[in-house]
């Protein structure tokens, strides 16, 4: 299920919160709103932390993770490293990367199996990426940005590619990640998706701003419905699930 | 309302491109545009018509038939014509934080007193989207009149008067003044001319146009203080005669009579009628004539003939033109002065160089009965053609005012 919410009034969950199969990071906010919408869903499977990156609470964008590791930049203190492997599961792997394009969240899009990256990223981020994550690396771009971690999301599901992708890009990304994509938007027309929406294999959280029917597109491709396949998903695949 | 296609290519290549998305609001299948919205529910969003005005007014005034445009201006403009568009769009608030492209008239009933303007504009919207939208502005004509109209309504309006006067006894210096301006049209900037007890009154809407009819004053006529005809000049024929003159007082009171020399013996026959100077019971008050000797000075001077003006008058084939309402004040003093004026311009071709003389087509029928007095008369060739009575001569119901 896709669940709507606000950090401090601003609609781009994604920049304040990470979300995979296996933990949940949470910026440090004035206000606890934010975390409890995390929690109350999510603090009966996976832990659920307060966390920051070097002081910042941009921490979507500052880190990548899945299921199997989480890479943070090496502007991380000492302390909030700390903090963040005592919070976490002992099976995740945690380690600091020397990358000059130190927001990893931008140029970084994974799931549990692959990960698009930036085409400019480090060999030894790569090399970190395939050890820590246990990914396969693909250098790509989606509608021409190469700051793939902002733009696609994508889960073991399904993924969202930005409006403008091309239909070729649209086919050949689909082949790399052997999940199926959509182009669509997220908070009214945004299409900045992995700022907009955090999601992991059985749920989603989205800016406030996010209509029905951006919520119906991405519950259908995301996988994310409780009940039985909706009308979206029967009807409307052929035409929404460009495969 | 639509979308603009700012980027390149054609819908087409864009249709092979991109692959249609859902509009984030009601989930139509959609090619991806900036705001990812369809047009619909873009329209309902946002409006790039919002804060033009649909409807407006334009003042008109009826008797010059000219639009006004703001903040005073009075323009000349058709129906439909290129400058009642630029009227009706200087009317339009708004207008400033669109683009406009394109502006035309939707045809309405000319006497519907409402003027459609269609106008097509486009706007920004958010993240970059340009949307074109038509729409129609609907302007209701007021009447309304221009000041200058009102000026000539109200015929009393004025800002500058010029006064001419002159204190003497007779009025035929402004006879000639009159016709003076006639000729020169230099009353074509007049609100009003009235007559006044002992000259003329010149009404005007701007100080200029009365400081231009001085300037004109005062070129024509020679100093403040007129007080006589012009100067006669030579009179071009000469007869050397003598005569013996009588006074008229003297008619049948005695037989006084005096003797003089006259350059007039062209002119004159026995029983004529003449005026002259007549130096025996003249006082003069003057340096030189009191060196004169005594019998250098003659009895009488003989200046000019006397016609029979009854005579003359019906055998007067011209007339000239005349203020309005400049024979409101005529008594019969001011008709004889005037009859004594046209007798000084059959007389004096000088005087009549700067009059406008036209035929009088009532007169010219009169058959010509021979004239043994051989007064003075005006040549056809001299008089003009036509005049048109239907033309006011202080500038027809205003009309000449608009030029």
């Amino acid at each position: 299920m896709a669940i709507r919410a606000q950090f401090e009034g601003n609609n781009e969950v994604g920049v304040f919160s990470k979300l995979t199969n296996n933990y949940c990071l949470v910026a440090i906010g004035g206000s606890e709103n934010f975390y409890s919408v995390f929690e109350g869903e999510l603090a009966d499977t996976i832990p659920v932390v307060h966390a920051s990156i070097a002081g910042c609470r941009v921490i979507g964008r500052m880190c990548v993770g899945n299921r199997h590791g989480l890479l943070v930049p090496n502007t991380t203190t000492d302390q909030e490293l700390q903090h963040i492997r005592n919070a976490l599961p002992d099976s995740v792997k945690i380690y600091r990367a020397e990358e000059k394009l130190s927001a990893l969240g931008n140029v970084i899009a994974c799931n549990d199996y692959v990960a698009l990256v930036h085409p400019d990223l480090d060999r030894e981020t790569e090399d970190l990426l395939v050890d820590t994550l246990n990914v396969e690396v693909f250098r790509h771009t989606v509608a021409n940005n190469v700051l793939v971690g902002s733009y696609a999301v994508f889960s073991n599901q399904g993924g969202m590619v930005p409006p403008k992708t091309s239909v070729e890009d649209l086919d050949e990304l689909s082949s790399l990640l052997q999940v199926p994509l959509v182009a669509g938007t997220v908070n009214r027309g945004s299409d900045v998706l992995a700022a907009g929406m955090v999601v992991n294999d059985w749920m989603a959280v989205c800016g406030h701003d996010t209509t029905s029917t951006e919520v119906s597109v991405l519950e259908s491709v995301f996988k994310l419905s409780d009940h039985e396949p909706s009308q979206i998903q029967t009807q409307m695949r052929d035409s929404l699930v460009d495969t | 309302m639509e979308y603009l296609d700012s980027g390149g290519g054609s819908s087409n290549v864009r249709q092979q491109q991109y692959s249609l998305i859902c509009c984030c609001r009601c989930g139509l299948q959609i090619e991806p545009n900036p705001t990812n919205m369809c047009v619909n529910c873009l329209r309902s969003d946002v409006d790039i018509t919002d804060g033009i005005p649909k409807t407006s007014a334009l003042s008109f005034c009826k008797s010059c038939e000219r639009y006004l445009q703001p903040p005073n201006q009075w323009v000349k403009a058709t129906l439909e014509s290129r400058e009642l568009l630029s009227v009706c769009l200087k009317k339009l608030k708004g207008l400033n934080k669109v683009k406009l492209v394109d502006a035309g008239f939707v045809w309405t009933e000319p006497h519907s007193m409402r003027i459609k303007v269609k106008l097509t504009v486009q706007k920004e919207v958010m993240n970059g989207a340009v949307l074109e939208q038509a729409f129609v502005v609907e302007f209701v004509v007021q009447p309304h009149m221009c000041d200058e109209c009102h000026r000539v309504e109200a015929k009393d309006f004025w800002r500058a008067v010029v006064q001419v006067r002159q204190k003497c006894d007779h009025k035929k210096t402004f006879f000639y003044l009159e016709q003076l301006i006639l000729k020169h049209r230099a009353h074509r900037n007049t609100v009003n001319i009235k007559p006044m007890a002992d000259g003329l009154d010149f009404f005007f809407s701007k100080q200029d146009d009365a400081k231009k009819i001085v300037e004109f004053l005062s070129a024509y006529v020679p100093s403040r203080s007129l007080t006589g005809m012009p100067e006669q000049p030579q009179i071009p024929l000469h007869g050397l005669a003598d005569v013996y003159v009588a006074r008229m007082s003297d008619l049948g009171v005695n037989d006084q009579q005096f003797h003089c020399r006259t350059h007039l013996g062209y002119l004159l026959r026995t029983g004529d009628t003449v005026l002259g100077f007549d130096f025996t019971n003249a006082n003069l008050n003057h340096a030189h004539f009191d060196k004169l000797k005594g019998d250098k000075i003659p009895d009488v001077m003989l200046v000019k003939k006397v016609f029979d003006r009854s005579k003359r008058l019906r055998r007067r084939k011209w007339r000239l033109e005349r203020f309005d309402g400049a024979d409101e004040l005529d008594t019969e003093s001011v008709t004889r002065d005037y009859n004594d004026f046209l007798d000084d311009l059959e007389e004096d071709q000088a005087i009549r160089e700067n009059v406008n003389i036209y035929k009088d087509p009532t007169k010219l029928s009169v058959e010509e009965d021979t004239d043994d007095e051989g007064a003075p008369q005006i040549s056809l060739q001299e008089m003009l053609e036509d005049l048109h009575i239907s033309e006011d001569a202080t500038g027809g119901e205003g009309a000449p005012m608009m030029e």
